[in-house]
């Protein structure tokens, strides 16, 4: 029989204290920096921001720097330093179409105001590892040319023009935006709310996710309108004012999937389409999070729910890594009471049968 | 206190200079501090505090708003000798340079140092954030693509 216990204090320590020797390595080697980090591990600062669900490059660096580069580790120590702070106030909804553009890339129009942006994409690379990047070699500064200064317009708004794509997305009046940090999550969901989990939602889960309904797991029919990526202002109304002021800009990254059409007797056939909002860079998960939203419009549209991305209950309760982590994780802890039952119980189911067979006859029942 | 009756008519310009305020660099607002000849008391009213605020975007771009995330802010409210009050907040957990756009809030409402403010702070940093957007607009443009048609086989 297991009795309780306590103990492990000093193993605890000193387990924390290798952890940290472990993480620092190589004392001979210079420490990264938390301004390096920013600078060089970008994408990997943004993937924390995003999925923590908290804008801050500096606190996503050092979480990325105290995990050892574990970003679901470092996405879990900026969600629960978010829950140490108050919230000021919600901002003024952030205006994509006045973004100062650093890509944007459209695979439905070639020719559209603004043009094909292409940035900082990995896209066209041929996927070799450059030696070069061992050596500390110099990097050339970027080329430039003359800006046009033309409007980058929205994909949407061209076919808006001609009534053959549905509208943004809209809610009757009373609505007001639902908040799942708040209020506890409840099915069916509004599409506001499930865009919020989708936001910060694990990128590999919403990529396999997106990736099933191309392979017909509940097929959509999707194009890229367009992808945009930069920098957007954020706002904020100062009761003190009495009207709006710029806090400063974060970083977005905007997908517009068109999908295939709806229509009715009454309608002609449109257009629809998934939306997908990240902060700072990540296309993958932009384009993912905006497949997702559109399957998971299914019912909205009277199409037949068969397959995982469309099940919004499967969907929205499993795209938080925090939460999965945890659960999985916490199998590892002791459960050494739970399992004494375990073995008691099997124990007796073995000794029941076989006191059956040797004519015992202590019925069978015992055994289920 | 209502601020917004003291400034009245020029609310675009206090606009201007608040969002200014909030995107100057810690080393723009500390040179700025250092230039000043006669540094005022400010007294703290507020913070410099250190919260959240809610990012909100738009359901496809245009559409209702829906939560997107939270972005970390800090805020101060100080109060000069004078009476005036001076109000800052800013993206990210700078305490200091938040305090200081606070006072130089103040300054700038103040006569006296209103055009020290603009030509040692406000007119530097959005001269460089008017350069660093047109760099990047400049590197974004470099990437635009141009298409050209492929000339068909007939001579």
């Amino acid at each position: 029989m297991y009795v309780a216990v306590k103990g492990g204090e000093t193993a605890i320590r000193n387990a924390h204290r290798l952890l940290a020797d472990r993480r620092r390595g190589d004392r001979t080697l210079p420490s990264v920096t938390i301004e390096q980090i920013v600078e060089q591990l970008g994408l990997a600062v943004d993937r924390v921001m995003a999925e923590a669900s908290l804008y801050d490059r500096p606190l996503a660096a050092l979480a990325v720097r105290q995990s050892r580069g574990d970003l679901i580790e470092a996405i879990f120590l900026l969600r629960a330093y978010r829950t140490t702070l108050p919230r000021f106030g919600t901002s003024v909804p952030i205006d994509t179409a006045k973004m100062l553009v650093e890509r944007r890339v459209s695979a439905t129009y070639k020719d559209l105001p603004g043009g094909q942006l292409l940035g900082p994409t990995f896209d066209y690379t041929h996927r070799l590892l450059d030696p070069s990047l061992i050596a500390d070699t110099p990097v050339e500064e970027p080329e430039r040319r003359e800006a046009t200064g033309d409007a980058v317009m929205r994909v949407a708004d061209i076919l808006a023009h001609e009534g053959l794509i549905e509208s943004d997305g809209e809610f009757p009046e009373d609505h007001q935006a639902g908040d799942i940090t708040r209020e506890p999550m409840e099915f069916p969901m509004p599409r506001d709310l499930r865009l919020q989990s989708l936001a910060r939602g694990d990128e590999g889960f919403l990529l396999a996710l997106g990736y099933s309904t191309q392979r017909g797991y509940g097929r959509t029919h999707p194009f890229v309108g367009e992808i945009r990526i930069g920098e957007v202002e954020v706002e904020i109304e100062v009761p003190e004012l009495g009207f709006s002021v710029s806090l400063g800009r974060i970083q977005v990254t905007e997908c517009q999937m068109v999908n295939q059409f709806k229509g009715s007797a009454k309608a002609p056939p449109q257009f629809t389409r998934g939306y997908g909002l990240i902060f700072g860079q990540s296309e993958r998960k932009a384009m993912s999070m905006s497949l997702v939203d559109r399957a998971l419009r299914a019912e909205e549209f009277g199409e037949d729910i068969t397959a995982p991305a469309q099940d919004e209950e499967f969907v929205i309760s499993h795209s938080d890594n925090v939460q999965a982590t945890g659960f999985v994780e916490h199998l590892k802890l002791p459960h050494y009471v739970d399992f004494q039952a375990e073995l008691a119980l099997v124990r007796k189911m073995r000794a029941d049968i076989e006191a059956a067979r040797n004519g015992d006859n202590p019925m069978q029942e015992a055994a289920e | 206190m209502d601020i917004a009756e003291q400034t009245g008519p020029d609310q675009a310009e206090r606009r201007r200079t608040v969002g200014l305020l909030a995107r100057a660099t810690p080393g723009e607002l500390r040179t700025a501090w250092e230039t000043l000849p006669e540094k005022p008391e400010a007294k703290p009213i507020r913070g410099p505090e250190t919260g959240l605020v809610m990012v909100r975007g738009r359901i496809g771009g245009g559409g209702d708003p829906f939560n997107l995330g939270e972005a970390t802010i800090t805020r101060a409210t100080v109060m000069l000798a004078s009476g005036t009050a001076g109000h800052a907040q800013a993206l990210g957990t700078n305490k200091e340079a938040v305090r200081l756009a606070a006072i130089f809030d103040a300054l700038w409402q103040e006569p006296g140092t209103r055009d020290f403010v603009e030509r040692e702070l406000l007119s530097p940093a959005e001269a460089r954030l008017a350069a660093e957007d047109e760099r990047k607009a400049q590197e974004t443009a470099a990437t635009r693509v141009d298409f050209f048609t492929m000339v068909r086989g007939e001579d």
